[in-house]
């Protein structure tokens, strides 16, 4: 086929292309991902059964505050690398705020403590669940924001899915808060962050096979 | 091409902008005065940086369209178009050198992004791989919706009565269809060499 014929045959037919369709799509699997996770948390886990109490403290809502507001910026980030030639820009280092801050508060909290009680500030109760439960929590929304982020345009394969799964798992974390016990600061510092960046390392290890277009 | 307004990359680059964007509301003769365009710089373009693989050029030229046409939904026209169209081609082009494992041979850096429309080629060369072949080894529900309705110009309801198929799956179909013909291309670069 001669690249004229080729021209040809790409411009007939119907070509309109809804330039915000891409985006809406990024959004809804952030939306479905937050519903399919918030839904296997009440099936699967349970409310903490003291949610009426824990509502009043501020550690918990500065926990799912912590983990939605990585969703919530990593949900324009994803929409930029999906876009070619778009930058990212200082969006690209937004996601480390909020982590930092944590880290901040979980090094204070540890700073305070005696030193006998701070491996139980890390280790809480639930360490060993947390993390897997995230991760879990995190795959129906992973699914989905891969598929979003596919059919963009990312450039940057690794860092599209990295974003994708910084996304999924973020929001992951965001309903597990509604089950988990724990309330202190370096517990969520290690196995919330860790959580979330595992769903957004494996993000970042597909995103070169299945991003390609 | 050749009237004289028509060599300032600032107006080349508000012309194909105003066509793309008119083309993503539906306008198909405005789509096709873009695709020429584009291809004649996509060819400028990629010549200049494979001088060592010039056989290579046209095949590129006609797999950075199709890729184009597939991800023409993510330019947002709030956008300079240069950056998003300059992102594409370099995209493909470090895509095929890396399936040649050639990355070394790009005679040119990639990032410079203000030369690239200042030298359309239109005359094209002979492409080797030929989509067509590779279009005929589509499935039919996405074979015949771009046969009929891409290659002969019939329209998706006329295309839908002929197939049988429901017109959302035609147009799914041709979409698809495009898509996979993007990969087939990926594919086949892999077994060819």
């Amino acid at each position: 086929m001669k690249t004229d014929e080729l021209i040809d045959l790409l411009a007939r037919g119907p070509v309109a292309a809804d330039p915000r369709a891409a985006g809406r799509t990024w959004g809804m699997a952030a939306a479905l991902g937050a519903v399919c996770a918030t839904v296997l948390v009440l099936l699967a886990l349970g409310l903490r059964p003291d949610l009426a109490q824990a509502a009043h403290a501020p550690m918990f809502w500065g926990k799912a505050g912590f983990v939605a507001a990585l969703a919530l910026l990593a949900l324009p980030l994803g929409r930029r690398l999906g876009r070619p030639g778009a930058r990212a820009g200082l969006l690209a280092w937004a996601p480390a705020l909020p982590v930092l801050a944590l880290w901040a508060l979980a090094f204070a909290a540890l700073g305070s403590a005696a030193p006998q009680e701070r491996a139980a500030l890390v280790l809480g109760t639930t360490w060993a669940v947390c993390p897997v439960a995230i991760v879990v929590l995190s795959l129906p929304g992973f699914v989905l924001a891969m598929r979003a982020m596919a059919r963009m345009a990312p450039t940057r394969l690794r860092a599209a899915g990295a974003v994708a799964g910084l996304l999924s798992g973020a929001i992951g974390a965001t309903a597990y808060s509604l089950h988990c016990p724990e309330m202190a600061a370096p517990f969520l510092a290690v196995w919330y962050v860790g959580g979330v960046l595992a769903v957004a390392a494996l993000g970042a290890l597909l995103g070169p096979r299945v991003l390609r277009w | 091409m050749n009237r004289p307004d028509a060599a300032d990359p600032t107006q080349r680059e508000a012309r194909l902008r105003a066509w793309l964007v008119a083309a993503q509301a539906g306008d198909a003769r405005a789509y096709h005065r873009f695709l020429e365009a584009l291809g004649a710089l996509l060819r400028g373009f990629f010549r200049r940086r494979l001088a060592r693989m010039p056989d290579e050029v046209e095949d590129l030229v006609q797999e950075a369209l199709l890729a184009v046409h597939n991800q023409r939904h993510t330019y947002d026209a709030a956008q300079p178009l240069t950056p998003w169209v300059h992102a594409i081609a370099r995209y493909k082009l470090v895509d095929m050198l890396r399936r040649h494992g050639r990355q070394a041979l790009v005679t040119d850096p990639l990032d410079d992004e203000v030369e690239w429309l200042a030298d359309p080629q239109p005359q094209a060369q002979e492409a080797r791989r030929d989509l067509g072949r590779l279009l005929a080894t589509l499935p039919d529900k996405q074979r015949l919706p771009i046969v009929h309705v891409k290659l002969e110009g019939l329209s998706v309801a006329e295309t839908a009565q002929r197939t049988g198929l429901s017109e959302s799956a035609v147009k799914i179909g041709v979409h698809r269809g495009l898509k996979a013909l993007a990969a087939r291309i990926r594919g086949s670069a892999d077994e060819d060499r």
